[in-house]
C-alpha cells in the first residue's frame, strides 16, 4: 500500500512580477522524512518554501501546478483555513536567527502567543509548555531566557528558541529555510543534531532548504536538486552522493568542501554549465 | 505587475514634479511681470467699489476679476504683487539660510572635534526656541520690513541645513573617494570643496526647495501679525489679516491669498519630493 | 544603561539651557538701539530714560548685567512686566496651564489620528485606506497650522457655527479653576457644563495644531511599518497563522514606532511652538497669546520670560521623547 505524502508539490510554476521564478517544481515530502531542497542562491528554493506556507511576497503569482498538504489543496484553501493550519500543522524555521525574532517582545510572549492561539491554552499552561519546550531544546536557565529580549541571547540560543517554537504545536510539516547558514560551524553541528533528534522523536516531516550539500549529508533522507526554478534530480541521500545522475549535481559536489577531501580541490560550478541550465530553463517559459 | 506599479509611481512622481515646476514658474512670472499682469495699481483705492465679490459671484464688477478689499483695491493685483514679496523672501531667505547652514554643517561634519561640539551645541540651543515666536521677536527687534523678515528666517532656519549637511558629511567622509583623495595628498579644504560638496548638491537643492515653502509661510505669518513689510504694500499674509476682520462680509479677501499660499507651498513641496525621488540614487551612489 | 542614557541626555540639557539663557539675554539687551528707548518709545525725557536704565541695571557693564540676570533667573526672579506691573513669573504660571492643556490635547489628537492613518495605510495597502492616508498626509504637511486655523474659523465661525471659534470657556459659567487647568479640574470636580464648554472651545485650535503632526506621524509610521512588514519575524508571524490585523498591531507597530518617535520628535516641539499663533487666532488666553501682546507692547522682561519658558518646555519635551524612545526599544533599555 502507498502512503500519502505529507506535502506534495507538482509542476508548480510561479512568477514574481513578470519574471518566472519556479518553472515546474515537483517535490513529495513523505511523513517522517527530512527532504533536502538544495541549490545555489537564486535557484528558487526559498520561494518554494514561501509558496508552501502561503507567505510569498507581494507580486508573486502561481501560474499553474498544485500543492497539497495531507491531500488538502494549499492553493485553493480559504485564508481562514490556511491560518488555522499555519503554526499548528505547518511551521517554519527561518533562515536568520538574528532577524527571526521580534526585537521588542520578550521570548515568553513570542513563544506563548501561538500556543494560546492554536492549542487554546490559558496563560499559565502556555507558559509551562514554553518552559518545557526550552528544556527540550537544551537551553540552560530557561526561566531566565523566557523573560529576556532577543538581543540578549546568542545566535545559537535564538535558533534554539526558533526551533522550539517551530515544534511547539507538534506540526506535521516543518519548512526549515537554511536554519544553520547564519551560525558558525560548531553551533551549526549542534543545531543540526537537535533538529534531527526532535524530528525523529515527533515523526515530523521536514522540507529542509539549504545550499550546502555537507548539511544535506548529515540530516536528510531524500534530496531534490534545484536550479533556475527546476528540479534537476531527486534521490535518496545515499544514492545521490554515490551515483549523482545530473552534471549539475556532480558539479555541486565538487564545489562543496568535505572533511575527507582537501579544500584545494574545490571547483566552482563551471560557467558554461550554468549558462546551459539557464537556457534550458528559459526555453520552458514560452 | 511590479514594474507596471513602478511605472505608475514614477509617472505620479513626474506629475508632481511638473505640478511643482509649473507653480514655481507661475510664481516667477507673476513676480517678475507684476506691473504688466496686474490690471490695476495694487494701492489704488476706490472706496465706492469696496468689498466687491469675485467675478463668478452675483454683484461682481468685471473690472475687478477677483473682487476688491475693504478699501476697494483690486484683489487680483494685490495677489500678483503679493507673489513678488513671497518669491523674493522665499528665494533670498532660502539661499542665505542654505549658505550659512551648509557652511557650518560642512565644517562641523568634516572637522569634528571641538568645532563640531560647539556647532552642534549651538544647533541644540537654536532648536530649543519656538520658531514662530523667535521670528516675531526678531522682527520686532530689528524693525519691520522685508529685509528683517529675510534676516529672521535666515537666523532661525540655518539649523535645518546645518543638521542635514553635517549628518551627510559624516556619511560621505567615510566613503572611499574621500580616502583616495586623502591618499593622493589633497588638502582638507580642497577635499571639502571639490570632493564632498558636489556630492551634497542634490540634497541641498531639495532642501532649498522645501525651505522656500517654509519661507513663504513665515513671511505670511509675520505679515499676518503685522510685522512684515509696511501695511500698504500688498502681501498674502497682510491680505489674510485684513480678510479675517471682514470674514462675514467678504470671505474672498481671506480665502484667495490663503489659496495662493497653499498652492505655492504644495507646489514647492511636490517639487522637493519629486527631486528627492529622482536624485536619490545619485545621492546614494 | 537606560538610566545612564537618560542621565547623559539630562546632562546635555544643561549647556543647552545655559545657551538659551545667553541667547535670551543677548537678544533683548544687545539689540541695535537701546532697549530702554525701545520700551518707552521716543517721547520719554532724558531723565526718565536714565532712571529706567539704572532701574534695570542697563548702566552696568554687559557681563555684569548677564551675571545679575543669571542669578535672578536661577532664583526664579524673571523681573516685572512693564505693561502689567506684575511679576513675570506669576503671569507666566497663570497662563502656562492653559497652553499646556491645549498642547497635550492636540498631541493626543495628533497621535491618535496619525497612528490610525498609518496603520490603516499598511493594513489595507493599495486600497482606499492607503489613498486616504496619503492624501491626508500630503495636505497636512503642506498646509501649516495657522492656515488650518483660519479655514476652521471660516468653516465653523461663518458657514456652520457648530463649535466656538474664540476664547477658552463660556464666561457666563464663571468657572475659575484653582489649578489653572480648566479641562482637568472641571472634569475632576464634576463641573460638566464647564468641562463641555472648555472642551468645545479647545477642539478647533487643538485640531489645527494637530493636523501637521498627525500628517508627519502617519507618513513616517506608514513607511516604517512597511519596512517592518518585510522583516523575517513578520514572515514568521505570518507562517504561524496570525491574522494581518494582529500582526500589524501586535508584532509590527511597536517596532515601527521606534523610528517614528525619533523622526517625528522635533515635530512635537513645533506643535507647542505653534500655540503662539493659534492662540492668537482663536483669542485663546494662553502663553502664546500673551507673548504676542508682549511683543506688540515691547514688554521686554515679559518677552524674555515667555521665550525662556518655551525653551524650557522644548527641552523638557525632548527629554520626554527620549525616554519614550528608551521605553519602546528594549535594545537601548538593556544593551
Amino acid at each position: 500500500m502507498t502512503v500519502a505524502p505529507t506535502l506534495a508539490v507538482a509542476s508548480l510554476r510561479l512568477d514574481l512580477g513578470h519574471t518566472p521564478i519556479l518553472r515546474g517544481v515537483d517535490i513529495d515530502v513523505m511523513p517522517g522524512e527530512v527532504h533536502g531542497l538544495v541549490g545555489e542562491s537564486g535557484a528558487g528554493k526559498t520561494m518554494v518554501g514561501k509558496a508552501v506556507l502561503g507567505i510569498a511576497p507581494a507580486g508573486a503569482r502561481i501560474r499553474s501546478g498544485s500543492m497539497t498538504f495531507l491531500r488538502e489543496d494549499l492553493i485553493a484553501m480559504p485564508e481562514r483555513r490556511r491560518r488555522d493550519l499555519l503554526g499548528r500543522q505547518i511551521a517554519l524555521i527561518p533562515q536568520d536567527p538574528m532577524t527571526g525574532l521580534n526585537p521588542v517582545l520578550r521570548i515568553d510572549r513570542q513563544m506563548t502567543d501561538p500556543l494560546r492561539l492554536h492549542l487554546g491554552l490559558d496563560r499559565p499552561a502556555a507558559a509551562a509548555k514554553a518552559l518545557d519546550l526550552l528544556h527540550q531544546v537544551r537551553i540552560r536557565e530557561p526561566e531566565r531566557v523566557l523573560r529576556q529580549y532577543p538581543h540578549e541571547l546568542s545566535g545559537g540560543m535564538r535558533q534554539r528558541v526558533l526551533i522550539a517554537m517551530a515544534f511547539s504545536c507538534r506540526p506535521q510539516l516543518i519548512v526549515a529555510d537554511e536554519p544553520t547558514t547564519a551560525l558558525d560551524v560548531t553551533v551549526q553541528r549542534q543545531i543540526l543534531r537537535l533538529i534531527k533528534e526532535l524530528q525523529e522523536t515527533a515523526g515530523t516531516a521536514i522540507l529542509f532548504i539549504t545550499h550546502d550539500l555537507g548539511v544535506v549529508s548529515k540530516i536528510c533522507d531524500r534530496v531534490s536538486v534545484i536550479h533556475s526554478g527546476r528540479i534537476l534530480e531527486s534521490a535518496g541521500v545515499a544514492d545521490l552522493f554515490d551515483f549523482p545522475q545530473h552534471d549539475y549535481t556532480r558539479a555541486l559536489m565538487r564545489a562543496t568542501p568535505r572533511y575527507d577531501r582537501p579544500g584545494d580541490l574545490l571547483q566552482p560550478v563551471p560557467a558554461d554549465l550554468t549558462a546551459r541550465l539557464i537556457a534550458e530553463a528559459e526555453a520552458l517559459d514560452a | 505587475m511590479a514594474d507596471r506599479r513602478g511605472a505608475l509611481v514614477s509617472a505620479a512622481s513626474d506629475a508632481r514634479v511638473l505640478f511643482g515646476a509649473a507653480v514655481l514658474l507661475a510664481l516667477i512670472v507673476a513676480a517678475a511681470a507684476a506691473p504688466l499682469l496686474a490690471p490695476h495699481d495694487p494701492l489704488e483705492q476706490d472706496l465706492l467699489a469696496s468689498f466687491l465679490p469675485p467675478a463668478f459671484q452675483a454683484g461682481a464688477d468685471p473690472v475687478f476679476p477677483l473682487g476688491t478689499d475693504s478699501l476697494g483695491r483690486d484683489l487680483l493685483s494685490r495677489l500678483i504683487y503679493g507673489a513678488r514679496v513671497a518669491l523674493t523672501v522665499a528665494l533670498v531667505a532660502a539661499s542665505l539660510a542654505a549658505l550659512l547652514g551648509t557652511a557650518l554643517g560642512l565644517i562641523a561634519g568634516y572637522f569634528g572635534g571641538w568645532v563640531d561640539a560647539v556647532i552642534s551645541r549651538l544647533v541644540d540651543v537654536w532648536m530649543a526656541f519656538p520658531p514662530v515666536l523667535l521670528s516675531i521677536v526678531l522682527v520686532a527687534i530689528i524693525g519691520a520690513g522685508l529685509h528683517s523678515v529675510i534676516i529672521a528666517i535666515v537666523i532661525i532656519d540655518w539649523t535645518r541645513f546645518c543638521r542635514v549637511v553635517r549628518a551627510e558629511v559624516l556619511v560621505q567622509r567615510e566613503q572611499d573617494y574621500v580616502a583616495s583623495a586623502v591618499t593622493i595628498g589633497l588638502g582638507r579644504w580642497r577635499i571639502l570643496w571639490h570632493e564632498i560638496l558636489p556630492n551634497l548638491l542634490p540634497l541641498l537643492l531639495v532642501l532649498i526647495t522645501l525651505e522656500m515653502g517654509i519661507a513663504i509661510i513665515v513671511e505670511a505669518i509675520l505679515s499676518f501679525v503685522g510685522l512684515s513689510v509696511s501695511s500698504d504694500q500688498a502681501t498674502w499674509g497682510g491680505l489674510i489679516q485684513e480678510g479675517r476682520l471682514y470674514i462675514h462680509q467678504a470671505w474672498w479677501i481671506m480665502v484667495l491669498p490663503m489659496a495662493c499660499i497653499i498652492v505655492s507651498v504644495l507646489g514647492l513641496n511636490a517639487l522637493g519630493d519629486g527631486l528627492r525621488r529622482t536624485l536619490d540614487p545619485v545621492m546614494r551612489r | 544603561m537606560s538610566a545612564g542614557y537618560l542621565l547623559k541626555r539630562l546632562l546635555l540639557a544643561i549647556p543647552t539651557l545655559f545657551g538659551v539663557l545667553v541667547v535670551v539675554f543677548v537678544l533683548l539687551r544687545v539689540v541695535p538701539g537701546d532697549p530702554v528707548t525701545m520700551m518707552v518709545g521716543l517721547t520719554a525725557s532724558e531723565e526718565d530714560i536714565a532712571r529706567l536704565r539704572e532701574l534695570y541695571g542697563f548702566d552696568k557693564p554687559i557681563f555684569t548685567q548677564f551675571l545679575i540676570y543669571l542669578g535672578d533667573v536661577l532664583q526664579g526672579d524673571l523681573g516685572v512686566s512693564i505693561t502689567r506691573k506684575q511679576e513675570v513669573l506669576g503671569l507666566i504660571l497663570g497662563r502656562l496651564p492653559v497652553t499646556l492643556e491645549l498642547s497635550l490635547f492636540a498631541m493626543a489628537v495628533a497621535l491618535l489620528g496619525g497612528m490610525m492613518l498609518g496603520v490603516l495605510a499598511v493594513y489595507r495597502p493599495g486600497r482606499g485606506g492607503e489613498l486616504v492616508a496619503d492624501g491626508f498626509s500630503g495636505l497636512g504637511l503642506a498646509i501649516p497650522d495657522f492656515l488650518w486655523a483660519l479655514m476652521f474659523i471660516l468653516l465653523f465661525g461663518v458657514l456652520i457655527p457648530l463649535l466656538p471659534i474664540s476664547g477658552q470657556i463660556d464666561p457666563r459659567l464663571g468657572f475659575e479653576p484653582a489649578s489653572g487647568f480648566y479641562l482637568f479640574e472641571s472634569l475632576l470636580i464634576g463641573e460638566f457644563a464647564a468641562f463641555q464648554s472648555v472642551l468645545s472651545h479647545m477642539v478647533l485650535p487643538a485640531v489645527a495644531l494637530a493636523i501637521p503632526l498627525a500628517a508627519i506621524i502617519a507618513r513616517i509610521l506608514k513607511s516604517s511599518l512597511q519596512e517592518v512588514m518585510t522583516q523575517d519575524y513578520i514572515l514568521l508571524a505570518r507562517a504561524r497563522g496570525f491574522s494581518r490585523l494582529r500582526i500589524v498591531l501586535r508584532e509590527a507597530l511597536q517596532n515601527a514606532l521606534i523610528p517614528t518617535v525619533t523622526l517625528s520628535g522635533v515635530q512635537f516641539t513645533f506643535l507647542v511652538g505653534g500655540t503662539v499663533l493659534i492662540e492668537r487666532i482663536f483669542s485663546y488666553p494662553g502663553l502664546g497669546n500673551m507673548a504676542i501682546e508682549a511683543v506688540i507692547n515691547r514688554d521686554i522682561p515679559l518677552i524674555q520670560g515667555i521665550v525662556l519658558t518655551f525653551a524650557v518646555m522644548f527641552i523638557a519635551l525632548n527629554l520626554i521623547i527620549d525616554s519614550t524612545y528608551v521605553l519602546l526599544n528594549p535594545r537601548v533599555r538593556h544593551g
